[in-house]
């Protein structure tokens, strides 16, 4: 149960892109298509939880005033491994993500996360809290990508990034009525604005609602 | 010359930093609401990036490439950025106290502006000589700036007016913004 209204808070109430406005640059830059969602969302996962789980089982050790420069070496390492492994394993997936992929160093949601939980917290609810709080953010995604591949091509679809063979593809929308504005940097802020106003109505008809009880 | 003068409009105007490269999105809503810090920010940005740039490239080429371990750019860039935005505060903070104080908290917030860091891994990446490399480094920020004072000055007008309750505070700057970027997508076929 806990657990549920944990997922709840990271998702929606605390949602770390559209209520937190953290890690905004990527979401903004990358959610042109579902794949690319995904991709970046993975490896920000797979970052986190790595680094929630090193910094956790170090907190002990490190000292209290120069913390901030050796979790930010603990995060470069974790990252230049993960761009390693993606340039090796999925050139195309390393093509479309170019330079966010570096970075992931500077999403201010692996720091937050850091610097607030890890350092505090014992290594397996840091880990925990890694997936939770990793997923919210590659949910945020994957609801940005989908609203602007689908409004800007008429098509959704998936591949398989590391040899691009299609897993599934689906014209929703007839090609001639897709509206590319969605693709560019204008469609990226607007879609973004939306949702975070979506997320806010929703907020406050609940604290509405709870006022009336 | 006509070369340089292409580069800094293109990466003033056209490759926007903000606007059409989505990086530094969050002190450009954070520190929006006023024009007064906006352009301390900016300034600050100038300065920070231009260093930092300076240094990472010269430590690149010099240290390194020779060592033959360039893979270890992405940790290096981000202890440079960290010191140098260290650095910077206590320097203003002993020398130009006053500048300090209209700052304030936005100085340490640079280390986490993703644009220095992408800034420093440009000069690196699109292999740029020193020149088209000091070019660059200014013009990137100067783009910053600009689009931070001309969004803070119609962010100053939007408290004034009556905005949908779901769309106060960041999602009606956004936008904003996004016709802001709408605006600036003319710029595109300029060089």
């Amino acid at each position: 149960m806990n657990f549920i209204k944990n997922l709840k808070t990271g998702f929606i109430d605390e949602n770390p892109v559209f209520a937190l406005y953290l890690g905004i640059c990527s979401t903004l830059a990358i959610t042109t298509s579902l794949n690319n969602a995904l991709g970046m969302g993975v490896s920000v996962i797979a970052v986190l939880v790595l680094s929630n789980v090193i910094i956790s089982s170090l907190r002990k050790i490190i000292p209290d005033e120069i913390r901030i420069p050796v979790y930010i070496v603990i995060i470069a390492g974790l990252v230049t491994v993960v761009e390693m492994l993606i340039h090796a394993y999925s050139p195309s997936l390393y093509s479309a993500l170019g330079s966010f992929i570096n970075l992931i160093v500077v999403n201010c949601i692996i720091m937050g996360r850091a610097e607030s939980f890890a350092s505090k917290n014992n290594v397996v609810s840091s880990a925990l809290d890694g997936i939770g709080m990793g997923l919210g953010y590659t949910v945020s995604l994957v609801v940005m990508s989908f609203i602007r591949q689908i409004l800007s091509t008429g098509a959704i679809g998936l591949t398989n990034p590391f040899n691009e063979s299609v897993i599934f593809n689906l014209q929703i929308i007839p090609e001639a009525f897709s509206i590319s504005l969605f693709k560019t940097n204008v469609g990226a802020f607007l879609t973004f604005a939306i949702l975070a106003a979506a997320l806010a109505a929703y907020k406050n008809k609940s604290v509405s609602k709870g006022a009336k009880k | 010359m006509t070369e340089i003068f292409a580069l800094f409009v293109s990466s003033v105007l056209i490759n926007n930093i903000i606007l059409s490269r989505f990086l530094g999105i969050c002190p450009f809503l954070g520190v929006s609401k006023k024009l007064d810090s906006a352009f301390g920010m900016g300034l600050a940005v100038i300065f920070v990036i231009f260093g930092a740039s300076l240094m990472s490239y010269g430590l690149y080429y010099l240290v390194l490439v020779p060592l033959g371990i360039e893979y270890m750019k992405l940790i290096t860039f981000i202890l440079v950025i960290a010191t140098f935005v260290q650095f910077t505060e206590m320097f203003i903070k002993k020398y130009i106290p006053s500048l300090y104080k209209s700052l304030g908290i936005y100085l340490p917030l640079i280390t986490t502006n993703c644009a220095v860091l992408q800034v420093a891994l440009d000069n690196i990446a699109n292999e740029y000589d020193f020149i088209n490399m000091i070019v660059y480094s200014i013009a990137v920020p100067v783009g910053f700036m600009t689009v931070l004072v001309l969004f803070a000055t119609i962010r100053e007008r939007l408290d004034a007016s009556d905005v949908p309750n779901a769309f106060k505070g960041n999602p009606i700057a956004l936008v904003v913004a996004a016709i802001l970027a709408l605006a600036f997508s003319a710029f595109a076929g300029l060089v």
